[in-house]
């Protein structure tokens, strides 16, 4: 049992010194610097995005998280003395972040994504942590999880980070530039982009390798689509200033973030700097091409799967009727789109294998999320209460496969599955 | 069909468009278009460059509110059009926030900055539209004398103040941030104060309305809601400037 060993061992010995905590005791960690730094990292690792309830105070905890395995409450991590993090060290916070570990040994659930966070420096974490403590302390009890039996045990945790994590370094590559180095570290640490764009295994573990070739998000129902293939979500084709523009503003001419990616976009890269989008950019456009896997669409056979009510040409008369009434006059008679309203022509999202998140969109319509790029959005509205479930699966088929997409059919049950 | 009828209807289709387009290339204020949007066919004749507008924005409310409000089987979209700005306001927050629960809400309005809360209330706030016909009719007169009579009085005994108290005396909300209770389906308005009963619904704490709809009988709510939803709306129906004298219960949400 190695792992488990080397697990155990690991506790770092640096800056073990009591730290005066409370809202009038000043942090002896580096000064307002460092604060300010750890502010910007924790919008980039998005902390407060979970740790805050919704309605909630900042940071306080309280969040439900929903798993296959049960529900999972986000910890309070103000500053405060009873409930919080406010008699941790810097060292508690490394432990935390590095080793999965709480303060007092306890192993931590990986929905707190440390299998990603793992990767960042000493420095961002005692940055961070410098940010955290000066917060408002808030004293409200940690929630128990509510996980079923046996993932609600340490000895099961224990048994999946054998399996499936260990404490990691970035790895800088000599070979390349220091923009992309640092692109690497963002999206392999704090972003912790793998936690959603790759695919969890039956143990929800992601793969412990680097990948971001897609992966449904457990519970949501959101496809996260795939960084490495152009035809999903893959970078390799856009300009780096596009890039820069999609992460910065949550919008480009090719569409919007919208679902959960709206979140990462509203909380987290709009404050990405310059820089750091630049870097982030050059490095996801570098990722080598693989064209994804397409399980549920045989060649050739977009558009010709049956509809059990109403039979093919009816499914897309069906579709072209409902897409006449409801969308030409945002998205145009020939799909092209027009001012803020996006070309659904090639639209990627549109013809992804997987339709989920088509069927998410044109179920709740939705408005990208506001950013000093984008402060006053277009929205698209919700067709739930409108259209029934043949229709929206009509018209989803049918966008799917106009105007020279290629794209398989969308089923009622589909749809139902979705609402 | 007579073909004159349909030749003199494509006439004034033509001008009615062209009228219209006019309008667009003024940047007309909001009056025109929300019109046109809720007026089903006519959305048709939208240019073929949308307008740089609020209300095209947000077309995506108008699918659900457009028509003063409307009804589905799924439930009641009431009217928001000339509700106060703080109160259209502080509802698009409370539904971001989880004090009010409707999935599709909080869906819209997550990723959406205050700045731009404010200003979609101001759009609708700002929006002077007529009323359909009310919607409850041939109510019981008991019914509606009970109902009446607390929209006007109250109880004393039970601690129930006037609705008119706050909401004002010809009941169209007061400004900023104080509904109109006129022109909403009793069924709205029953499912409110339901919710407020039962913790659904919250306001900014002191949550006067918990604890008005706390005090008040399921019999009054029923007679409340029959004649708040009988009440015709013609002219005088923007939201009072101010009330003449002081609520009896301190609101976190209406008054500051």
């Amino acid at each position: 049992m190695n792992a488990w060993h080397q697990d155990q061992g690991l506790k770092t010995d640096r800056d073990r010194a009591p730290v005066a905590h409370g809202p009038s005791a000043p942090i002896a960690l580096g000064g307002s610097q460092m604060m300010v730094r750890g502010e910007y990292l924790a919008r980039i690792g998005n902390c407060a995005s979970c740790h805050t309830a919704r309605g909630g105070e900042p940071f306080a905890g309280g969040k439900g998280l929903e798993t296959p395995f049960g529900t999972i409450f986000a910890s309070n991590i103000t500053p405060a003395i009873q409930s919080g993090i406010g008699t941790w060290t810097t060292a508690d916070f490394w432990q935390a972040m590095h080793h999965g570990r709480s303060k007092d040994g306890r192993l931590l659930y990986p929905a707190f994504p440390y299998s990603e966070y793992t990767r960042i420096t000493r420095d961002d974490s005692d940055a961070l942590f410098a940010y955290l403590l000066s917060l408002q302390p808030v004293e409200r009890e940690n929630r128990s999880h509510a996980l079923r039996f046996p993932y609600n045990t340490q000895a099961a945790l224990a048994v999946w980070r054998t399996l499936f994590f260990s404490p990691a370094a970035f790895e800088p590559q000599a070979e390349q530039t220091a923009q992309w180095n640092r692109g690497a570290y963002l999206v392999r640490g704090l972003g912790h982009c793998q936690a959603c764009h790759s695919p969890r295994n039956v143990f929800g573990a992601t793969p412990t390798r680097f990948d971001l070739s897609g992966g449904v998000i457990p519970m949501q129902n959101w496809y996260a689509p795939s960084l490495s293939a152009p035809t999903e979500a893959g970078l390799q084709d856009w300009s780096v200033d596009a890039i820069m523009q999609w992460l910065q503003t949550g919008k480009t001419v090719q569409g919007s973030a919208l679902g959960p990616m709206a979140e990462v976009v509203f909380s987290g890269t709009q404050y990405l700097s310059n820089e750091d989008s630049r870097a982030i950019a050059v490095f996801l456009k570098s990722l080598p091409r693989r064209e994804a896997i397409q399980p549920d669409v045989a060649p050739g056979t977009a558009g010709l799967q049956q509809d059990q009510t109403l039979g093919t040409a009816g499914a897309q008369q069906l579709g072209q009727r409902v897409y006449e009434k409801q969308c030409a006059d945002c998205h145009g008679d020939n799909g092209t789109g027009q001012g803020d309203y996006p070309s659904l022509v090639g639209n990627r999202t549109v013809t992804l294998p997987s339709s989920v998140n088509l069927v998410h969109v044109i179920l709740s319509g939705g408005f990208p999320p506001t950013t000093s790029g984008n402060p006053r959005p277009h929205g698209m509205p919700p067709f739930r209460q409108t259209l029934s479930d043949p229709e929206v699966a009509a018209v989803a088929s049918y966008v799917r496969s106009a105007w020279g997409n290629r794209a398989g059919a969308v089923m009622p049950l589909d749809v139902n599955k979705t609402r | 069909m007579n073909p004159s009828l349909l030749r003199t209807g494509a006439l004034f289709r033509s001008r009615l468009r062209a009228k219209l387009r006019a309008l667009f290339c003024a940047r007309l204020s909001a009056f025109a278009l929300p019109l046109l949007l809720l007026s089903g066919p006519l959305e048709m004749v939208l240019a073929a460059t949308p307008p740089d507008s609020m209300a095209q924005r947000l077309r995506a409310c108008a699918a659900c509110h457009g028509k003063e409000g409307r009804a589905t089987n799924s439930g009641y979209f009431p009217r928001i059009a000339g509700k106060p700005a703080g109160y259209v306001y502080n509802q698009l927050v409370n539904f971001r926030e989880g004090r009010r629960q409707n999935g599709s809400m909080t869906y819209l309005l997550d990723q959406m900055s205050d700045a731009y809360l404010r200003e979609i209330a101001e759009h609708f706030a700002a929006l002077d539209l007529p009323y359909p016909p009310p919607q409850t009719t041939n109510a019981s007169p008991t019914t509606l004398a009970r109902g009446e009579h607390l929209v006007r009085y109250g109880d004393v005994k039970r601690g129930i103040p006037a609705c008119a108290g706050c909401h004002g005396a010809a009941m169209t909300g007061v400004a900023p941030a104080v509904p109109g209770l006129l022109g909403l389906p009793y069924d709205y308005l029953m499912g409110q104060i339901g919710a407020w009963r039962n913790g659904g619904r919250r306001a900014l704490a002191p949550d006067c309305m918990a604890e008005i709809s706390r005090r008040l009988a399921p019999e009054d709510i029923a007679a409340v809601a029959t004649w708040l939803s009988s009440q015709p709306v013609t002219q005088h129906r923007a939201p009072a400037a101010s009330l003449p004298s002081k609520p009896e219960l301190d609101c976190g949400s209406g008054f500051r």
